[in-house]
């Protein structure tokens, strides 16, 4: 149905995904995780993640250096704090456009190469940004303690229309603080949106041209198409997203570090996608909210509660579950983590979305024959 | 400490109504003000009450974090009115009844903060949202502390912090709700310029290597003013990243540099390296300029002496306080932390028991926990017996006022803990100093910001 | 000035020895097996831990508590009673004191063990996978490694005493037959130079002079054909990843005492040497070696005040700088092969 604006799969995966997303504060709260600093960082890492599929999963260029992106934009969004004013609204259109710009340079430089050699030059690019970050562009990013706002930065425009503050300034959103669920709702609506973009692009022929560019680039050279542009606008778009939610996470808690730019960080968004399922729209943000949960919640889990946990053991046995098991959580979640991802990589190649089209075929093969055929998209 | 979240509150359901609202432009921000004038951010109600501890457990501070953590959890029990009762029975004047805070128990949650600001900050941020710390203690960084008291105050909770030793904690980036044990970079300064003129003389060259962040450029800057006033002359000063390993690109220039005396301004692990490795190139066996060549380590702690091992000896630094002190409250203090962890407590340990302690003993002053009470209570308190002498919670800076060590590294240790002597207590009135020098602004105690 | 350059010039080549080592390891197993490993690192860490467990070992103590006197901190005195000086006495003594040197005996084995059995049980199972995914698997392994070090040893370092006669500077200029105490630098960092030096030209006689490494280097040139010939060049590239973790391991062994080891010390190298690895030229064994040395000597000079003066934070960011300098110009790296790891 190429003249609907949308067919009815994706208008139903994106309604179904606004819901969960919306519903989460109610539907995390048995789980310990509806609390609003986790869930904002739920939004805003799966804005990251969606971002960085764009890129990974379209065009298959791997990239370990998107967290310089997320960084930029989370400085841009304090300094239009500082400077312009306390409103959220301006603080993320510069962060996107800087990151964009950014992205755009670093971009042009990095796809000149393919492959390891890419990772290698984006790794350079954003580990040279951190350690300047963290050194020399200390006037601009004040350097290991982070960049914060202060009661007598000068605030131009809120000074112009003779806005005052009482107390510690934070960011609003036309006068309204962005804590809490107020903040939670507000990244969730940019979720949804990032969300929309994404599937549109997928669907679009742009998004195809992204695809081929995966499966054969050098065909693709073949025939005379110069492909480097279209790669071109999917590093920046997905530098634009990780922009955006760096720039979130500075409006909801305003401090930007230097740390969110190092590379482990970019390893981290690369964890989250290939847990989620690569190439997916859904998955990368799976694969956020999984790796977010288990650093705040896995890791929170202390011998108290494994006791607890056990105690309907007999006592030896308990003591022994609770030592064996107090590896893998509290300060050893990494250790979780990393048997989870090797894992995943090993038996599931295609994530934790391909587990669940795995378990779904089975379960369709077991029950009525469908009517319909299931067609798997070209890859 | 229980998984599931606690009941929605009247608050928390408010502000999610509130969300509703944004764009309407209506939403006043005071909305809160007059009404909840005594709800504040996690007001405890039932029978405890929650210190969130934001310790380094790993990363370049993580000894530090984990001694911390060891002196929390003994003070936690000493509130409580478990074990010897520790300090308690020497703190002067005392409020405290060793019943918990008012009445309350206290419990604790703790978060691992990697020596990281960025780490710090969300993880205090989850100690306040999701268990509801009444306060947050803790952090051996200035960079965190520096990070978190500012989330504090947008929260409006009360950061009672632990090791910093940074100007600007209470100086440039001071904020109400953050308050300092410790002593600072400048008092250092004043402390150990004298020691260090009466044994290297007043003719020195002196190299500085420095932890490129908020702690060591104000250490830097004030080693270099107190040295330059004793005549010293400063060849360099070279900043190497946080955390840096291998010092040794940053050390081979300064063997033929002309500089005689080098001024190591790390702390923790970096410190345990870039001293090893100074010496590990000879730095103490040179000459230059005729003289010995000296190491100054300006802040050190028993920790990292005991990491650095040999090297340490004869070196000279500062701390806010030492195991072997022989006054009641350290003496007291030594025989509780010994008796429970079989080791001597380092000063970060003891800066945060005292800052535990100081906090419980607002909050019964006060007679409430409501933040700007508390303030109030802590601001322009003086107190006795916690080991240091009399000491003063300046209300202008959060700073406390109070004697200052100068200590040498022990040449001829009898056991591993004992690496450090006292060479000098400097009294408070020789550190105290004019909080308006650093700038700043302590910002408001209310109306107190709401948390989520 | 001459002993200035020739002191920062001494501490690249001391830098750039670790650099090639950990790259040398890393380019044998890309070379051979095609595998992009991302773990290296950590081996490089499990081999100096191997270190710290030879010292634990060694510095056993039998500790009795006597209750009768109490220690300055108010706790029961320990009296402690060192057990390998007990049985062997003086030779005990040496044994503890150069406890670094002599567990490199004992890391061989474990380090061959751990390499063997790291392809034969994952590695081998993603050849014909993607580099992504290799790369992906192998830092997966490398974290869950890495936690396990320090769920056991826990999060500190764990500093490692090098021997008592190999502390200290030698005074190279006196040696020289310059002026004496002007050149000085550190005997053990002379040593791991020397070390580093002795392994590399190690590996490259062990594949240029033997059977072995000769059917190795035909492999690594035509795998199948090989293969045809009736070789076995699976297992032979099975020892080679052996060996990669080998030569890991001992250049960690012998860095103990320059840094004392920690859980994170891969991870705090892994970049660093796939970025020497990528300036080298990916799979060229003399690009890693010569790259290495190239960014330690970089690196070294960067760092001096009077370059930061003209070019500020340039020690932070030269070896990246570099890295993407030569990407740009030379994309095969220094002495790399054209079409290697493309697509």
């Amino acid at each position: 149905m190429p003249t609907t604006f949308m067919s009815r799969n994706d208008l139903l995966l994106f309604l179904g995904f606004t819901i969960v997303v919306l519903a989460m504060p109610i539907w995390l709260a048995p789980f310990g995780a509806g609390y609003p600093d986790l869930l904002q960082r739920f939004m805003i890492y799966g804005i990251f993640a969606v971002g960085f599929n764009i890129l990974f999963g379209l065009t298959g260029y791997l990239s370990f250096g998107h967290a310089a992106f997320f960084g930029v934009g989370s400085y841009t969004a304090v300094w239009s704090f500082k400077l312009l004013t306390l409103d959220a609204i301006p603080a993320m259109v510069f962060a996107v456009i800087v990151s964009a710009l950014f992205a755009l340079v670093i971009g042009f430089l990095c796809l000149r190469r393919s492959g390891i050699y890419f990772s290698i030059l984006t790794l350079a690019f954003a580990q040279m940004s951190y350690n300047l970050a963290y050194s020399v562009l200390t006037p601009i990013t004040n350097g290991e303690t982070g960049l914060q706002l202060t009661l007598n930065d000068p605030r131009v425009l809120d000074a112009a229309i003779g806005q005052t503050f009482v107390g510690q300034p934070v960011p609003t959103l036309f006068g309204q603080q962005l804590s809490g669920y107020a903040g939670f709702y507000f990244c969730a609506g940019f979720l949804i949106l990032a969300f929309f973009f994404a599937q549109r692009i997928t669907g679009s022929p742009f998004g195809m041209m992204l695809k081929s560019i995966k499966s054969n680039q050098t065909r693709m050279q073949f025939t005379g198409f110069n492909t480097r542009p279209y790669a071109l606008s999917a590093f920046v778009i997905s530098g634009m997203y990780a922009g955006l939610a760096g720039a979130l996470l500075a409006v909801t808690d305003p401090l930007a570090g230097a740390e969110r730019m190092q590379w482990t960080a970019s390893g981290e968004v690369v964890l989250m996608t290939i847990l989620g399922g690569v190439g997916t729209l859904v998955g990368p943000v799976i694969g956020a909210w999984i790796i977010k949960y288990f650093e705040n919640i896995l890791s929170a889990l202390n011998d108290n509660i494994l006791a607890r946990f056990w105690s309907f053991l007999p006592d030896g046995m308990a003591d022994f579950m609770v030592t064996v098991t107090s590896k893998f959580v509290g300060d050893g979640w990494h250790l979780t983590l990393g048997l989870l991802f090797v894992i995943i990589v090993i038996f599931l190649p295609g994530g934790i979305m391909e587990g669940v089209r795995r378990i779904a075929a089975a379960v369709r093969r077991s029950g009525t024959p469908a009517a319909k055929t299931q067609t798997q998209p070209a890859e | 400490m229980t998984l599931l979240t606690r009941g929605l509150t009247r608050r928390r359901v408010l502000q999610t109504g509130m969300a509703g609202i944004i764009g309407t432009g209506v939403a006043p921000m005071m909305f809160t003000k007059g009404a909840w004038a005594q709800e504040f951010c996690n007001n405890p109600t039932g029978d405890t009450v929650t210190f969130g501890l934001n310790l380094p457990l790993t990363g370049t501070y993580a000894e530090e974090g984990a001694d911390e953590q060891k002196a929390y959890e003994l003070a936690i029990a000493h509130l409580n009115g478990e074990g010897d009762g520790g300090l308690l029975n020497v703190l002067a004047p005392s409020a405290l009844k060793g019943n918990g805070i008012l009445g309350k128990k206290v419990v604790y949650v703790s978060s691992d903060s990697q020596t990281k600001s960025d780490v710090a900050r969300a993880g205090a941020t989850r100690m306040i949202e999701r268990d509801g710390a009444i306060m947050i203690t803790g952090g051996s960084s200035s960079g965190e502390a520096i990070a978190v008291q500012g989330l504090c105050q947008e929260m409006g909770v009360i950061f009672m912090a632990g090791l910093t030793h940074s100007n600007d904690t209470t100086g440039k980036d001071k904020r109400r709700y953050g308050f300092r044990h410790f002593f600072n970079a400048y008092q250092s300064g004043i402390g150990l310029a004298p020691v260090l003129g009466q044994s290297y003389g007043n003719d020195r060259r002196a190299y500085h290597l420095t932890a490129d962040y908020t702690w060591g450029w104000t250490q830097e800057e004030s080693i270099k003013a107190a040295t330059e006033a004793l005549g010293w002359e400063t060849v360099a000063a070279v900043r190497t990243p946080l955390g840096a390993t291998d010092y040794s690109q940053y050390l081979t220039p300064i063997l033929n540099s002309g500089a005689d005396v080098l001024i190591l301004n790390h702390y923790g692990l970096d410190m345990v390296n870039s001293l090893t490795q100074a010496v590990q190139f000879g730095m103490r066996d040179r000459q230059a300029n005729g003289k010995d060549f000296q190491i100054v380590t300006p802040l050190i702690s028993e920790l990292m002496a005991k990491g650095a091992g040999e090297s340490v000896k004869g070196i000279f630094g500062t701390s806010n306080w030492h195991w072997n002190l022989q006054d009641p409250g350290s003496i007291a203090f030594t025989k509780s932390f010994g008796a429970a962890y079989g080791s001597p407590p380092s000063q970060a340990a003891h800066t945060a028991y005292v800052q535990a302690l100081l906090y419980a003993d607002a909050c019964e002053r006060a007679g409430t926990f409501y933040p700007p009470e508390v303030i109030k209570a802590l601001e322009g308190h003086e107190f006795d017996g916690m080991g240091n002498g009399k000491t003063l919670y300046r209300a202008e800076d959060h700073q406390c006022i109070k004697s200052v060590l100068v200590v040498q590294g022990n040449e001829s240790p009898t056991s591993e803990y004992d690496v450090l002597n006292v060479v000098q207590e400097i009294d408070r009135e020789t550190v105290a100093y004019d909080p308006s020098i650093f700038g700043g602004d302590l910002g408001p105690a209310e109306p107190a910001p709401m948390c989520a | 000035m001459f002993e200035v350059i020739f002191l920062q010039f001494l501490n690249g080549l001391d830098k750039g020895a670790a650099y090639a080592l950990i790259a040398l390891g890393l380019t044998l197993v890309f070379g051979t097996l095609g595998v992009v490993n991302f773990a290296h690192g950590a081996l490089f860490m499990l081999g100096a831990f191997c270190a710290v467990t030879v010292r634990m070992f060694l510095t056993m103590e039998t500790v009795t508590i006597d209750p009768t006197k109490l220690s300055p901190w108010g706790s029961p005195l320990e009296v402690r009673e060192p057990l390998v000086q007990a049985w062997l006495g003086d030779f005990g003594a040496v044994l503890v004191n150069y406890s670094v040197p002599f567990s490199i005996l004992i890391t061989i084995p474990i380090m061959l063990l751990v390499g063997i059995a790291l392809e034969r049980g994952i590695i081998k199972h993603f050849y014909k996978r993607p580099h992504a995914e290799q790369i992906l698997v192998t830092f997966g392994l490398a974290i869950v490694a890495q936690e396990v070090i320090k769920s056991i040893f826990g999060p500190n370092p764990i500093p490692q005493p090098m021997p008592t006669d190999l502390r200290g500077a030698a005074d190279i200029g006196a040696f020289l037959g310059m002026q004496a105490n002007v050149i000085t630098y550190p005997l053990w960092r002379l040593i791991y130079f020397v070390f580093s030096a002795v392994v590399i030209a190690g590996v490259f006689a062990f594949l240029q002079f033997t059977t072995f490494g000769m059917v190795v280097r035909a492999g690594m040139a035509d795998r199948e054909t090989v293969g045809l010939l009736g070789i076995n060049i699976d297992r032979r590239f099975t020892v080679m990843f052996g060996l990669a973790a080998v030569v890991a391991g001992m250049a960690g062994v012998m860095y103990t005492p320059l840094l004392p080891p920690n859980y994170h010390l891969g991870m705090d190298f892994l970049v660093l040497s796939f970025v020497v690895v990528v300036v080298g030229g990916m799979g060229s064994l003399p690009g890693a070696v010569a790259a290495g040395f190239l960014l330690g000597i970089l690196q070294s000079f960067a760092s001096m005040t009077q370059v930061k003066a003209i070019v500020p934070g340039i020690d932070q960011i030269i070896i990246y700088l570099v890295a993407v300098v030569i990407l740009l110009v030379r994309p095969r790296g220094l002495l790399g092969r054209r079409g290697v790891m493309e697509s």
